[in-house]
């Protein structure tokens, strides 16, 4: 069994509100010192089969057309080693 | 890349420029460089191109739109008209009532939740620059066929947009309409519609005078969010398979529009501003240009100033940069101290970008050097204007000549066929229940919502002592349209202040959002004039002037256009929001009036569409007279309590409007056809100036009397009565039936 | 002398004002106060109102939480002032550690408004005393995080102690466990509802007036302390 992890991010240029209100009251409780704040998501996808390249690319493609709108995100997929 | 400066512009007259990318035509570039008498920088072709584009320009539009003003009716109630962020009507009591509809359909297509998100933020802007606090938000919303897979992908995605930023703002969804047609496919419709209340002396407006006075810029900082948007947008068609001109999407922060919200009304409430005015469609370029062209004097801004999200922009960038949340304010420089700290308040960022100047000059520095020197009203208020040519199409005659008559369509000629047809009507997507999609909006935040879906209207308090109201209600019918632009036009406006009328309120003024295909089609054109012609006769008769919206083109996909669908919203005012009448019949025993006359009108309907799939012949005829002795009758049948219940006839006739009554007042209804009348007729015409009415027996005589003697056709057709719809000599179905009909048609389809 | 019933506001507080007026409508006096300042202005009892604080961003309540009026209301609420979480107010109550548990997203992942039918559990509470328990009641319901979640020993200690203070009947909206739409601490001075009883006050603008019981509770429970 392995693991693929695909991280979900909004796109640099587009606002992030969430990040935005998490980064304005950080400050006010004591943790200073941190410049900028970006929110998003992880799906963790645990497969029945190995991974090889024919898997991965339809994950690639899960994640284009499914898990992220990339009209306003990107997304990264890296295979999780096994035992961690 | 090297800074764009005035001074290289005049060094370099022969550099070349992106003028045709950035969408400009041969002419306008050149009637630039004659403004200017020289080539513009970078900074100002990008002005120049956003602002003259179709959607700020309103370049195709604009010889047909000033019949609104040139046949706009005698009204006291106007207090500020076309030309500002918003209409502002007097209602009374020393209230101003501000409202406007406004289209975001393209966005919405590409990115459906943020599209319909920003296009709520948007409108409420626009409002709350008036100088107002929104009190209420309405989406008329047109959508392809409902069993379409891509209705699957764009109306989950625009309702919860809606939901997600009306919500999370604290404004009450009261109305509105959804509306399913295969001609919306390739391009949805998504208008929103805001409503806001202030007392006269706080009325704001667009403008920055008094040389010395500081120019502000607050709420969110500025990031790439849309650069060039409004511009390519509204230029051109999108096309999957073309090239790429997708701008980036704008995204929306609810909870920052919020703050902007409470924070503004705290700085109108302590006088600070002079003038105002949102940033939306081109941003900054848009709000500093109308400030200084509608002020006195010029306007220096150093836009180095303007806080970044991202510090890469390009002063270009930064002036058409679409980023959401923000605001400009004109302020005395002894009251900025004091608006600075309620900006600190609320969390907002504020920022002096500049001051009003004593010259006529829009000069903007980046860094110490002038990017920019234009004189502001060309980039603002003097656009090009086209005379578009436009012709009558030549397969008008043919579809007007194809009406649905008895021979051509097929009629149910039995009790059983009626009713099959009924039920047909009632469970199809546009008739039934929208429930599914309302209830993901919060109709009752603030706390003074006294209508709302599925009523007639929209209807909200103003004040609580008094219990003064206003009611708005939006409609439009892009099939009665198709087939006659003018007539349709004046349909959709004739409906919208027959439901203001029948929740009891007085109809006073008109914003319409004009949803049309390719200016550059001459049907198209042709359809655009006769139904702003349609629309500006039909106000003049009713007295109701249009007080602002706006126009939104190109919404075909390839050749094909969508119907022409003008969307008309009604204000209204009532004295007492107590005596408003809502739609159910809730007493059993009361008598039921059918207001009007019924003529065999079926063009257009909706039983043409749901039981033939058939669009020809005339839309039902438009008396405006009537509709005003109607809309006389109905507010003052529910001013002196001679109704308890109300509902317009239109689409799907009386049948449609008798289901809704009958299952929002959860009582059946015992009807007899009138004498001489068809029973299909008589249950599925859509003729206009009509209403359904529950008179209380008690009342029956002075209403009948009043009746008489204005003129107005009332015939008593039943009453209220048990738990089923019983159509003597016809047919009968029970509530559980129709109930059943109606409601879980959109969630089946879509959830 | 006139009761003072304090209603606070947040950065994206929205019902405030509606709290306010259920207050005054309920004979009390409505006091507003403000997210930054820690001094409650000598107010008998505290309203968190609904909305999106913040605009629910990281998790609804979890940044309104450590606002400064909070520390102090988190210390008054434990010497048993009476307070009312409502919707917002109930998810700032749980992130405040006040009320076990949690409000997570409703399980048709949808915001739903609807007139919300409710079984009064509890009528001991500072804020239910006007109401007989096992009483039916119709009030707004509006949210998108409506679903109360716990452990199930939690689940079953609030069941235990009677700490359910009303549950949906006909229909659970949001997927809450056991039903559960309001619960209160053991003393019963603190209690978060995530329907909305202030908009159930005034017959022209709410589907009933059955709402108004809280306000009119508590009234009744301070004037008699």
């Amino acid at each position: 069994m392995a693991r693929v992890v695909v991280d979900v991010m909004l796109k640099p240029e587009i606002l992030d509100p969430q990040g935005q209100a998490v980064q304005r009251a950080l400050p006010r409780l004591g943790f200073a010192g941190i410049a900028d704040v970006r929110q998003g998501k992880r799906f963790e996808l645990e497969l029945e089969g190995p991974v090889d390249d024919a898997v991965l690319a339809r994950i690639r493609e899960a994640a284009e057309t499914f898990l992220a709108n990339t009209v306003i995100e990107d997304f990264t997929v890296r295979v999780e080693e096994e035992g961690k | 890349m090297s800074l764009d400066t005035v001074k290289n512009a005049e060094q370099t007259p022969d550099a070349a420029q992106p003028w045709a990318e950035l969408g400009l035509k041969k002419d306008e570039y050149a009637r630039i460089r004659e403004i200017l008498d020289r080539r513009p920088t970078g900074a100002e072709l990008a002005m120049y191109s956003v602002m003259w584009s179709e959607h700020c320009s309103y370049k195709s539009s604009k010889v047909h739109l000033k019949q609104f003003g040139e046949k706009k009716p005698d009204s006291d109630a106007m207090l500020v008209g076309i030309g500002e962020n918003a209409g502002v009507v007097d209602v009374g009591q020393g209230y101003a009532v501000t409202f406007k509809v406004e289209s975001h359909n393209h966005p919405s297509y590409i990115e459906p939740y943020q599209g319909a998100a920003t296009g709520i933020g948007g409108i409420v802007r626009d409002i709350l620059a008036m100088g107002a606090r929104p009190v209420a938000v309405m989406d008329p919303l047109r959508f392809g066929a409902a069993d379409h897979p891509d209705t699957r992908r764009v109306l989950p995605g625009i309702v919860a947009g809606i939901g997600g930023y009306g919500n999370c703002l604290g404004l009450p969804n009261i109305g509105g309409e959804v509306v399913f047609d295969s001609c919306y496919q390739g391009n949805p419709l998504v208008n929103a519609l805001c409503v806001g209340v202030m007392k006269h002396e706080d009325i704001h407006l667009a403008q920055a005078s008094g040389a010395g006075n500081k120019v502000i810029l607050y709420g969110a900082r500025t990031g790439g969010d849309g650069i060039g948007g409004v511009s390519v947008l509204a230029s051109e068609t999108f096309d999957a398979t073309g090239p790429a001109k997708r701008p980036a999407v704008q995204v929306g922060d609810p909870f920052q529009e919020k703050l902007l919200i409470e924070c503004t009304l705290e700085i109108f409430g302590e006088k600070l501003v002079k003038g105002i005015q949102d940033l939306g469609g081109a941003g900054l370029s848009c709000a500093t240009s109308e400030l200084a062209s509608a002020g006195s004097g010029g306007m220096r801004i150093e836009l180095d100033t303007v806080p970044l999200r991202d510090h890469t922009l390009s002063p270009e960038e930064i002036l058409m940069s679409e980023s959401q949340e923000r605001m400009c304010a004109i302020v005395e420089p002894d009251k900025v101290a004091r608006f600075l700290e309620i900006c600190e308040k609320w969390d907002v960022i504020a920022t002096v970008i500049g001051e009003v100047t004593d010259g006529e000059r829009l000069e903007i520095f980046w860094h110490g050097e002038l990017v920019v020197d234009v004189p502001p009203r060309t980039v603002a208020h003097e656009g090009p204007t086209y005379q578009r040519p436009y012709a009558r199409p030549d397969w008008q005659d043919a579809l007007q000549a194809d009406a649905p008559t008895g021979e051509r369509l097929a009629r149910p000629t039995t009790g059983e066929g009626l009713k099959a047809d009924l039920l047909k009507v009632a469970s199809s997507p546009n008739q039934a229940s929208k429930s599914w999609i309302t209830d993901q909006y919060d109709r009752y935040v603030l706390g003074n919502t006294v209508l709302s879906v599925p009523e007639d209207s929209g209807m909200i308090r103003i004040d609580e002592e008094t219990n003064l109201g206003v009611s708005v209600a939006t409609d439009g019918n892009g099939r009665y349209t198709k087939l006659d632009p003018y007539t349709g036009a004046q349909l959709a406006l004739a409906e919208a202040y027959r439901n203001v009328a029948a929740g009891g309120a007085k109809p006073l003024a008109v914003s319409d959002c004009l949803n049309f295909g390719s200016p550059e089609d001459p049907d198209v054109m042709w359809q655009f004039a006769e139904a702003t012609r349609g629309l500006a006769d039909a106000c003049l008769v009713l007295g109701t002037p249009v007080t602002g919206g706006n126009v939104s083109l190109y919404n075909q996909t390839g050749e094909t256009a969508i119907h022409p669908t003008p969307v008309v919203a009604v204000l209204g005012v009532i004295d007492d929001v107590t005596r408003r009448t809502p739609i159910g019949f809730a007493e059993e025993g009361q008598l039921l009036y059918l207001l009007g006359d019924t003529a065999d009108e079926l063009g257009g309907s909706a039983w043409s569409q749901v039981v033939h799939d058939h669009l020809g012949g005339l839309p039902p005829k438009v008396d405006l007279e009537r509709e005003r002795l109607l809309g006389d009758i109905l507010i003052a049948a529910s001013r002196d309590g001679m109704i308890d219940a109300a509902h317009d006839l239109s689409d799907g006739g009386l049948g449609q409007a008798l289901v809704e009554s009958c299952l929002k007042g959860g009582h059946g209804a015992r009807i007899i056809v009138p004498e001489g009348q068809d029973p299909f007729v008589f249950l599925f015409s859509e003729s206009a100036g009509r209403a359904i009415v529950a008179v209380p027996r008690s009342e029956e005589l002075r209403f009948n009397d009043m009746c008489t003697a204005r003129g107005l056709p009332a015939t008593r057709i039943g009453v209220v009565d048990g738990d089923v719809l019983d159509v003597q000599g016809q047919f009968t179905v029970s509530l559980a039936e129709l109930k059943d009909a109606h409601t879980g048609v959109i969630e089946a389809l879509l959830a | 002398m006139t009761t003072r019933v304090g209603v606070v506001t947040f950065p994206g507080s929205l019902d405030d004002r509606d709290a306010q007026r259920a207050v005054r409508l309920a004979g009390a006096e409505p006091v507003a106060l403000w997210h930054r300042d820690k001094d409650l202005h000598q107010v008998d009892a505290v309203v968190l109102p609904g909305g999106f604080s913040y605009g629910d961003y990281l998790r609804c309540g979890a940044i309104s939480r450590f606002s400064p009026v909070m520390d102090t209301i988190i210390e008054q609420a434990k010497l048993g002032m009476p307070v009312l979480g409502i919707c917002n107010g109930f998810q700032v109550l749980c992130e405040s550690h006040l009320l076990p548990g949690a409000l997570t997203r409703n399980d048709s992942l949808h915001f739903i408004c609807r007139d919300q039918k409710l079984r009064i559990e509890n009528a001991a509470t500072a804020w239910t005393g006007d109401y007989s328990a096992g009483q039916e009641i119709v009030v707004p319901l509006k949210n998108g995080e409506g679903r109360f979640v716990a452990d199930a020993h939690v689940l079953d200690a609030l069941e235990a102690e009677g700490r359910v203070v009303a549950r949906y009947l006909d229909v659970n909206p949001n997927g809450s466990y056991r039903d559960i739409a309001g619960i209160t601490n053991a003393a019963g001075n603190v209690v978060g509802l995530m329907p909305h009883p202030e908009h159930a006050v005034e017959p022209l603008t709410g589907p009933t007036t059955e709402g108004l019981g809280f306000f009119t509770s508590v009234l009744k429970q301070l004037v008699n302390a």
